[in-house]
């Protein structure tokens, strides 16, 4: 049986019925169709499905939808304007930040948070911050690299930190 | 336009604008009209016979459109699942593996019954709707003992559970240890691993049933041999079947081989003629994703007191899980390479696979060869340690010098320089300073300790010959397309498939130079096999640059001589009078007469070709390499072990590597700091733990399977020397597995380094606190 | 995985809340930050009926202090606890524990009274708690940490009782919490806590058996004198933890020790 959710995704105002057992990271993949945001698990221990939550990072893999009601989300996908890049999104290409590309989004995601709170991390900062997002092609060596490059960028004022 | 030299160059990844704005396709991703999902019954249980199925219940449920069991598919699907020769020809019990159990299942997880439905969620209720009844039969779980005549059986109607047993001998095994003066033996545990990919597997199916024509979507490494096992057990003309392999979120070996649901989801999608999708959770994926390593080592080393290596001696007991890998017996590599960069009179090596109730093993990041490289590192440290010799000097003193080198299997390892790596690493690591910090600590009361770990790959596979013995009929070679479009773009094919190693990337670079167009003019394909050559060879094996790239090499040289041809025609010159120069055919003497690539491959399309040349300009080409190609390196880590809990810190990582030529020392690295992350992780980490009674699975979710964090990883020092192979034009070799090839050994002789001061020769993987607390609490009795 | 299918409200006050539980009957289950119940009811491990969601009542997230005691409403989540000023100037140890629990994205959703109500015997709040005398507070009653954790995931709230805020003692002497865990994330294999208040040191175990352990052994030898060293040694007194894939029985015990010693060693 559907129940009614209001909430804004990217800025935009969605109302939508959804099954109460409708996790929010199929919400936003299968009814929004922002596919961006990924599954790895079901323990909620690999992070890639990350969203920012009224600038918040959750994992939308734990969350049923219906409790983001009245919420506003930022997924990859509203990361920056179309055709435009994120600070983050820029040094994890020019680092090499990523390799297959799947937990990428929600390490993108849980950086942003991170920076948007702390826009000059320490190594062992970067890593509290990212604990709950689980790579296994990179090693994290240019992850790390890549959120400090954004912080730098951001620091140095080439654009905003994003919160959502 | 002007083009720089490419190959070489730091070039940032052309796959990456999409991945990082959320608008990469990986399985999931996909949908179509009428979609339907299936949900897979599994067994609880790691052994036991199917009582019965009543599907009713699930039936019922509304939204279910079929429960189908074995009875079900074997009107669809013929044969038993592939396996293959591989490095163990000789294979004695090979049990018949048909995708789905009907009368016993043989691994917890093991499919005994699908259900398709209209939604994943209605799939998964009325999978839990179906009532199967069991009756348990004992599990096999210890190989070892599994080995043993007169114990339980993982087939109830098996003879026994050895897969295979055959031993490689490498010289004369019983002279080399005659003159030993000393010898050292030793126990070496490999655990099995998750190889867990971020993404996990899914399928997606579309079956035609006017045309009879299969479309299957699915998360792989290995398209084409995909098509070639699911059209012939479907029996569907090869033609008629095509596999996308979009963008593929990790593998690392375990998307290599197909896998039950690749053969159930299109036989559902033929039965319900809909489309049908599975995607597999990350439990599942724990449970029923091929794992890796899985083997018990024993062996015996013979030297003399100077140091000089004599004999090695060795048996490998390999857990094969519940059936034979598709390519589970390449594992067996690990005895051809047990004897790594040294000179040894002798090696023996036994390699014995036995059935147990677990799920297959089969190649995972390295297959075998971490294995070899673990064993031989551990086994030269232990002779070392013997003989209060320097490891360092005593690996100097065993180096293979001479190249090529045979070693005892009669592998020949195409060009080496172990010595160059294994100074700059003891350099960059600061070895004398370590050594003092390390008599210093220990002064203290403090364990340091620091491991060295030279190691050398076989990879890049082909050549056609030995591997299409060991395929069972397809010689791994590699195929590739070159296509000028008329208005002078390049579309490039290739039967290797990416999953992070940035083929778009680092193929546009050699295509790039090789036609001197820029990047921006290229594009490349792979991963659907209704696009490019007839057959492709899959990315596994650090294969894809030593013969997919060289396969693109050799398509665009031929393609660029073609143009060299119709230039001279148009420019009036002689072909051989041209120079060919960042894209541009010009006259020797005369620049002013010249031609771009790209003009020459409009005029291709036109009508002034020369009299017997057709139109077009493309070319397909297979490349068949010489050799297997051979990188090395040496990493060396030191670690300091908390003596009070057993917990490992990692002060330093160090790895100088080899890999020939470098096209990208960008992504270089970044495999390089992947590998060397896996490795550590098998040493310190991970580990698929089965109840040894029940035979459960204990680490079943990434709560216990314990995949690291950032937290828990060095930062490695990297660096490279540069010796190519000569037996390629790029002068290339592998680099996606070295890392983790590499650095298990290197961490765990490093613990053992520390801990030899307690009287501790060897531990095992992974070198958990505990079980390091307790052989500490052990030596100390 | 997909959770099995249930019915949800979603509540505003305590008062809402207590009739919606009582309406939905025993199946129902609340949810709060959902970071541990999620999980399980993917894993079709917990299949609730009906889930009451809290999150929504505002009156339970708050943070304050009045006579000598740092109240907390049960809504109040991790990130807040460790970023809190309040809870960082008079209870910081909570505010310590706040930040290291989970990683960020589940410090964003947990909250206090979902970690006390759950019950986990790995949960970091629940050996504060007991270590420090505080009180859970529900929409009907007060029960002392010592009595609300009885077993392994077991708590003597009716099943329409709401927990609504947990009020412990101000303590801002020398502290330390320490847990032993394999990543930086997991929950603890083994935790200990200590404490120093006017009246002496508190030490708590987390992990070391079903419920949190109050290492009354070590809190009487500092109590007598003793060092870190000879009073540590009493941390594993009387436990009887379980082995598991994470720890054998025997390395818990010796972890508690060493821990216990550490964090009285570490505490500032």
């Amino acid at each position: 049986m559907g129940q009614t959710l209001r909430l804004k995704v990217n800025g935009v105002e969605r109302i939508d019925e959804v099954e109460p057992r409708l996790l929010l990271v199929y919400y936003l993949r299968e009814v929004c169709g922002l596919t961006g945001t990924h599954v790895g698990c079901d323990t909620s221990q690999c992070g890639a499905c990350t969203v920012l939550l009224a600038g918040a990072p959750v994992k939308s893999c734990n969350m049923l939808a219906l409790q983001a009601e009245g919420a506003s989300l930022t997924t990859i996908e509203g990361l920056a304007a179309p055709g435009e890049l994120h600070p983050l999104q820029t040094a994890f290409w020019e680092q090499h930040g990523l390799q297959c590309g799947f937990c990428t989004p929600g390490f993108i995601m849980a950086a942003t948070a991170l920076l948007a709170d702390n826009p000059d991390p320490s190594d062992e900062e970067i890593g509290r911050g990212l604990e709950g997002n689980l790579c296994r092609c990179t090693g994290y060596v240019n992850i790390r690299k890549a959120v400090k490059a954004a912080g730098e960028a951001v620091r140095a004022g080439a654009a905003a930190p994003m919160g959502g | 336009m002007a083009v720089s030299q490419l190959i070489g160059a730091r070039v940032q990844r052309r796959e990456d604008p999409r991945l990082i704005t959320g608008r990469g396709h990986f399985i999931e991703d996909h949908v179509l009209p009428g979609l339907a999902h299936m949900a897979v019954v599994r067994s609880p249980h790691p052994h036991a016979r199917i009582v019965g199925i009543d599907k009713a219940a699930a039936q019922s449920l509304p939204g279910v459109l079929a429960v189908l069991t074995a009875q079900d598919f074997k009107a669809q699907i013929s044969g038993g699942m592939p396996v293959t020769p591989a490095f163990a020809p000789e294979k004695k019990y090979v049990p018949e593996r048909f995708p789905i159990a009907e009368s016993e299942v043989c691994f917890q997880g093991e499919p005994v019954a699908v259900v398709v439905a209209t939604s994943r969620a209605l799939a998964a209720d009325a999978a839990d709707l179906v009532q199967v009844e069991y009756e348990p039969l004992p599990a096999v779980v210890d190989p070892e003992a599994a080995m043993v005549a007169g114990s339980f059986k993982a087939h109830s109607d098996g003879p026994d559970n050895i897969g295979w047993d055959m031993t490689f001998a490498g010289g004369d095994i019983d002279a080399a240890f005659a003159k030993a003066e000393i010898r050292v033996s030793e126990r070496i545990l490999q655990q099995r691993l998750a190889p867990t990919a971020i993404e996990p597997r899914g399928v997606m199916a579309d079956y035609s049933p006017y045309d009879e024509r299969l479309t299957l979507w699915l998360s792989s490494q290995n398209p084409h041999f995909i098509r070639l096992f699911v059209s012939g057990a479907m029996g569907l003309p090869e033609s008629h079947v095509r596999v996308v392999s979009p963008d593929v979120g990790g593998g690392f070996g375990s998307k290599i081989s197909p896998y039950p649901e690749d053969y159930l989801v299109p036989a559902a999608s033929r039965i319900l003629s809909r489309p049908v999708r599975w995607i597999e959770t990350r439990t599942e994926s724990v449970m029923t994703t091929i794992h890796g390593r899985g083997q018990v080592f024993t062996a015996e080393a013979a030297a003399l007191r100077d140091g000089t290596l004599l004999g090695l001696r060795l048996t490998q007991v390999l857990d094969l899980g519940a059936y034979h890998g598709t390519f589970g017996a390449f594992q067996a590599c690990a005895c051809l390479m047990s004897g790594g960069v040294y000179r040894w009179e002798a090696i023996s090596a036994r390699t014995v696979g036995v059935l147990t109730n677990k799920v297959p093993t089969d190649p995972y990041r390295g297959a075998g060869r971490p294995e070899g490289t673990h064993l031989c590192e551990r086994m030269v440290d232990r002779v070392a340690q013997e003989l209060g010799m320097d490891p360092a000097d005593l690996r100097r003193k065993n180096f293979a010098q001479e190249f090529p080198y045979v070693n005892n299997f009669g592998l020949t390892y195409d060009s080496g320089n172990y010595d160059g790596t294994l100074d700059r690493a003891l350099e960059l690591v600061d070895y004398p300073g370590w050594r003092q910090r390390q008599a210093k600590a220990r002064e203290e009361g403090r364990l340091i300790g620091v491991g060295l770990s030279t190691w050398v790959e076989i990879c890049g596979f082909g050549p056609s010959q030995p591997t299409a013995a060991a395929t069972g009929g397809i010689g791994l070679v590699e195929a590739a397309e070159i296509r000028f479009l008329p208005s002078g773009s390049v579309a490039a094919y290739v039967g290797t498939h990416a999953h992070g190693q940035g083929h778009d990337t680092t193929f546009s670079q050699i295509v790039a130079d090789t036609l001197g167009v820029p990047l921006a003019a290229i594009e490349v394909h792979h991963g659907d096999t209704a696009e490019g050559p007839a057959f492709g060879y899959g990315t596994y094996g650090s294969r894809s640059l030593a013969v997919g790239g060289m396969a693109l090499h050799q398509a665009a040289t031929v393609v660029r001589e073609k143009a060299r041809q119709l230039a001279a025609h148009l420019l009036e010159a002689s072909p051989d009078d041209l120079d060919f120069a960042q894209g541009t055919f010009s006259v020797r003497g005369n620049p002013a007469a010249h031609k771009t690539v790209q003009e020459v491959a409009l005029a291709a399309y036109g009508g002034s070709l020369p009299e017997g040349m057709e139109h077009g300009l493309e070319a397909v080409s297979y490349f068949d390499p010489p050799n297997f190609v051979w990188p090395f390196g040496a990493h060396i880590c030191v670690v300091e072990v908390d003596r009070d809990t057993g917990a490992v810190a990692i002060q330093k990582y160090v790895a100088v590597d080899d890999c020939g030529n470098v096209i990208n020392p960008m992504i270089v690295e970044g495999q390089l700091h992947g590998g060397i992350a896996q490795g550590i992780s098998q040493a310190l980490y991970e580990e698929v733990v089965y109840d040894q009674e029940s035979g459960q699975l204990v680490t079943g979710t990434m709560v216990d399977y314990l995949i690291p964090t950032m937290n828990e990883l060095p930062v490695p020092t990297l660096d490279r020397t540069v010796t190519p192979s000569p037996t390629n034009a790029l002068g290339v070799k592998g680099i996606g597995e070295a890392g983790t090839i590499a650095s298990s050994a290197a961490v765990i002789n490093a613990i053992c380094d520390a801990l030899s001061p307690l009287g501790i020769h060897h531990v095992d993987m992974p070198a958990t606190p505990e079980r390091i607390w307790r052989m500490i609490q052990e030596a100390a009795r | 995985m997909i959770p099995a299918a249930f019915e949800y409200s979603r509540a505003h006050s305590v008062t809402e809340a207590v009739a919606q539980l009582r309406e939905a009957g025993p199946e129902a289950k609340v949810i709060a930050g959902g970071q541990s119940l999620l999980p399980m009811m993917r894993m079709r491990l917990a299949r609730p009926a009906h889930l009451v969601d809290v999150n929504a009542v505002r009156e339970l997230d708050y943070v304050r202090v009045e006579d000598g005691h740092l109240r907390v409403g049960a809504m109040t989540r991790h990130v807040t606890l460790a970023r809190s000023e309040v809870v960082q100037r008079h209870l910081p140890l909570l505010a310590e524990m706040a930040s290291e629990v989970g990683d960020a994205q589940i410090r964003s959703r947990g909250t206090l009274g979902g970690v006390m109500a759950h019950a986990d015997a790995a949960g970091d709040y629940p050996t504060l708690a007991t270590m420090l005398d505080a009180m859970i507070v529900t929409d009907r009653r007060r029960i002392a940490a010592g009595d609300f954790f009885q077993h392994l995931f077991t708590t003597p709230l009716d099943l329409d009782e709401l927990v609504c805020e947990v009020v412990f003692p101000v303590a801002a002497g020398p502290r330390r919490y320490l847990k032993f865990r394999r990543r930086l994330f997991d929950w603890a294999i083994v935790g200990a806590g200590v404490q120093r208040t006017e009246a002496g040191w508190r030490v708590g175990l987390t992990h070391v058996g079903p419920t949190p352990v109050r290492a009354r052994g070590v809190e009487a030898a500092l109590a007598s004198g003793a060092t870190p060293v000879e009073a540590a040694a009493h941390a594993s007194d009387g436990l009887e933890p379980t082995s598991d894939v994470r720890a054998t029985a025997d390395f818990r015990l010796h972890l508690a020790r060493v821990l216990t010693r550490r964090a009285l060693e570490q505490a500032a």
